[in-house]
């Protein structure tokens, strides 16, 4: 056994050898992560907000997957090829630049970046995405002057909404209508709350005198999460509840039912607004 | 030998911590079992509480302004826990008897009873709604759906209780309701008026600590 290090000069074609086989696995791992696991990473398909979102993850993955097999391949490449192979501890080969490689690393990696960069922001803000877009939305889904308007309303701690369009009835449970396009007021009453409907995609911060407006559009019938996802006060963890996207006759059944029994608390409301900023009371400070 | 101390240091700093904060959020406060009749799955619980403006020096030392929620216990004698123990799919009969103030909701919409088994009485009539300003406090369980409101003690009322314990003799309201509690589980119930004086929007203090004005009840 040799003492000397041992030279990479003139071993095997290591660049090419590996290059080969992070190709195959390449070719044969991202269809296989596009097909199946894209389709089940989350949210869902519970709006098409949602369903865009669950595309966005499954392209940003399937892009990933050649990145992640290169640190992968070229790690375990290098701990088993370049091993050493005596007990002695001596220097390894030197290292040298190559400025191919390097000019081919930066190209490389900056085209990535600013491709899912250019994809990410595109697809974030075609419609908005489901996310929060302030009082005045900028990124706009077609036919949003005819959405349906609902308040969400978060206070320490539960979500509370508001129909306007239903004589600005409130109630302590979501429901929406299938296959409705949905423009939601989120604000808060008192600390830094933040809505988030988990399958429908969609997440929006309930700050006190803001109008966080966020579109979303309902499918078919189903049970959604709701979750506050801002650290609020003590009860912040069970700040949560189940909504409902129930078909159109169902959802004006559910309206009349609510309107009925609510009607003793009705007059005390205040007039539907896009904010409320109600007074500290008696005794706070 | 010094890598270990290091680790046994962090871990015994971590578990003070973590006892410190833990029994700041439960306030020490013990949990409750009323005493339950009835079949099994048919059982009524009877739960008599209170609220007070000032819990008093006798209930809680650290903390004698901050007002509370009491609940009185099998012997008889006002404590403050605010966890309770009741059993599943049971019908609780429910006394508040309130010694506090209006301070008002921040939502007019928490003003009307909801999920009650029947309607709320308040000094025996049925209660519809509650104006914003007049609440003194609610007792609520979200997940069960159940809200129920507290009514003020007039500011023009004569003797008031200053702190607990309070006696039936002071001006006082008088709420009953009844809930079911349902299948098993680990519910937080809460106050939702902004009551806790001297804090930001009232809802700090007593508001965000166990064992004052909000906690659990374990269904079993």
């Amino acid at each position: 056994m040799s003492s000397q290090p041992r030279s990479v000069e003139g071993g095997p074609a290591h660049g090419r050898r590996f290059l080969t086989a992070w190709l195959v696995l390449s070719l044969i791992l991202s269809p296989l992560v596009a097909i199946y696991l894209g389709p089940a990473i989350p949210p869902g398909n519970g709006s098409v907000e949602a369903t865009g979102q669950v595309f966005d993850n499954e392209v940003l993955v399937t892009f990933a997957t050649p990145i992640c097999i290169f640190v992968v391949l070229f790690l375990l490449y290098a701990v088993f090829s370049f091993r050493s192979r005596t007990v002695e501890i001596v220097d390894g080969p030197p290292v040298r630049g190559d400025s191919r490689i390097q000019i081919a690393w930066m190209v490389v990696t900056t085209v990535a970046v600013l491709a899912l960069a250019a994809f990410g922001s595109y697809e974030l803000l075609v419609d908005g995405a489901g996310g929060g877009q302030g009082p005045n939305a900028a990124f706009l889904p077609a036919g949003h002057s005819q959405a349906m308007d609902v308040q969400v309303i978060g206070q320490q701690w539960e979500f509370t909404y508001r129909y306007p369009t239903l004589g600005g009835l409130e109630t302590p449970h979501l429901m929406l209508p299938a296959n409705t396009l949905i423009r939601l007021h989120v604000t808060s009453l008192d600390a830094i709350h933040s809505f988030w409907a988990y399958q429908l995609g969609v997440k929006a911060d309930a700050n006190p005198g803001t109008d966080n407006i966020v579109y979303v559009t309902t499918k078919g019938p189903r049970s959604f999460d709701i979750h506050c996802a801002e650290l609020c006060g003590l009860w912040h963890g069970y700040m949560f509840d189940t909504g409902q996207v129930v078909e159109q006759s169902a959802f004006t059944a559910w309206a009349k039912q609510q309107q009925t029994y609510f009607a003793p608390v009705a007059k005390y409301l205040p007039a539907y607004s896009t904010t409320y900023l109600p007074d500290p009371q008696r005794r706070a400070g | 030998m010094k890598l270990l101390g290091v680790a046994v240091g962090v871990a015994v700093v971590g578990v003070l911590i973590g006892f410190y904060i833990s029994s700041y959020l439960v306030g020490n406060t013990p949990a409750f079992r009323p005493k339950a009749t009835g079949a099994a799955g048919a059982r009524t619980v009877n739960l008599t509480i209170q609220t007070v403006a000032a819990v008093g020096p006798s209930l809680a030392s650290n903390h004698p302004d901050w007002v509370s929620y009491l609940v009185r216990n099998n012997q008889g004698r006002w404590e403050r826990s605010t966890v309770w123990t009741l059993p599943a799919n049971a019908i609780v009969h429910v006394t508040i008897y309130n010694f506090d103030g209006a301070s008002g909701l921040r939502n007019p919409f928490l003003g009307q009873p909801q999920g009650l088994v029947g309607k709320e009485i308040v000094d025996g009539k049925p209660l519809g709604a509650l104006p914003p300003d007049q609440p003194s406090h609610t007792f609520a369980i979200p997940e069960l759906g159940v809200l129920a409101l507290v009514a003020p003690v007039g500011d023009a009322a004569k003797n008031q209780c200053n702190y607990a314990p309070c006696t039936m003799a002071m001006a006082h309201r008088t709420m009953t309701f009844t809930f079911r509690t349902g299948k098993k589980g680990h519910y937080r119930w809460q106050c939702f008026v902004p009551c806790a004086a001297g804090f930001v929007y009232g809802f700090g203090g007593p508001m965000q600590t166990i064992g004052y004005m909000d906690g659990f009840v374990n269904v079993v």
